[in-house]
């Protein structure tokens, strides 16, 4: 399944809280193992096929970091 | 051809918050700023900002507005209404705010049905000054100024905001919401709008409270924090829309 958007994060904004993460409905967002200059992990797409664009992680992020685009 | 479904909003500066990692003022700061670009009001609100977590609020939301003294931001809101009418005035206010010192303000500015709209944020401590223990505080809930956990022999139960302001016959609009999952800010981002939209249109008071996250102070990891909401603030805190007078009409 070709994917439908995809989220634009800016890791720099990130603080590390994970609620994206929590509620991502296809369980394709995980920790980063890179540190962003606030020595912060921050979430990285692991599957740029399955993304639906639903907006759920850009929607509970607190800091704004995540943006979406649909293809 | 690409598009963004879920840009940066306008009214929002691009300042990065102060706020601790899973913090829900950010995720409201957004909402309004989200709900400010749909109503395209943002040249002529006037934002409130309270004493506590958010008392730096007007540094990340792009609109004009003054510092209240501590508990004072529906006083202050009522003046900023009443002699600029034509502007939409917001007061953004947390719990120790609104509910201790400033429960006086918030009682009269509802019961004379001001022209303005409360922001209410809950999240049951006192996140500023360190986590202490505020009238929102749940049966039990540890804080540094309840070690033990809350007695509500000793300091009484916690205080439901919009129970009691549903007593007064003035206010025009009263709904409690919550930012721990998606469906939920969603519907907090509706509640604001009406809220507000309600204000455009000239017809009283709002209230809107929003239970949301504090995880430095409750001792939780954010995702924890959420599922705390959810299984022990809102059965004390039920959501839902206490009044709407513009539905009823």
């Amino acid at each position: 399944m070709a994917a439908k958007g995809e989220p634009l994060i800016n890791s720099e904004r990130c603080k590390g809280c994970g609620l994206c993460i929590a509620n991502c409905p296809k369980n394709i967002l995980e920790m980063s193992k890179e540190f962003n200059s606030d020595g912060v992990t921050f979430p990285t797409l692991n599957d740029e096929e399955t993304c639906t664009a639903c907006t759920f992680c850009a929607t509970m992020c607190p800091e704004n970091a995540i943006q979406i685009r649909r293809f | 051809m690409s598009k963004m479904t879920y840009a940066f909003p306008q009214s929002l500066s691009e300042t990065r918050t102060h706020y601790c990692a899973g913090c829900g003022h950010g995720i409201v700061h957004k909402l309004i700023a989200q709900v400010l670009d749909e109503l395209n009001i943002r040249e002529k609100t006037l934002l409130v900002a309270p004493v506590g977590c958010s008392v730096l609020a007007y540094k990340y939301l792009n609109v004009d507005g003054l510092e209240a003294a501590h508990g004072r931001a529906p006083a202050v809101a009522t003046g900023l209404k009443r002699v600029q009418k034509d502007k939409i005035v917001l007061s953004y206010q947390g719990d120790g705010d609104l509910l201790a010192i400033g429960a006086g303000e918030t009682i009269h500015a509802a019961n004379r049905g001001e022209d303005i709209t409360v922001i209410f944020l809950n999240n049951a401590i006192y996140g500023m000054t360190g986590g202490q223990m505020a009238p929102t505080t749940m049966e039990g809930q540890k804080t540094l100024t309840s070690p033990q956990g809350r007695d509500i022999a000793d300091v009484g139960s916690a205080m439901r905001a919009c129970e009691l302001i549903d007593t007064l016959e003035a206010p025009y609009y009263i709904e409690r919401c919550s930012v721990h999952d998606v469906k939920n800010v969603n519907r907090t981002k509706n509640a604001i709008k009406r809220a507000i939209k309600y204000q455009v249109e000239g017809r009283g008071y709002s209230f809107v409270e929003i239970l949301s996250m504090c995880p430095t102070n409750w001792g939780l990891d954010p995702v924890k924090s959420a599922k705390w909401i959810e299984e022990d603030m809102v059965p004390y805190y039920p959501l839902k829309k206490f009044r709407d007078k513009g539905e009823e009409a």
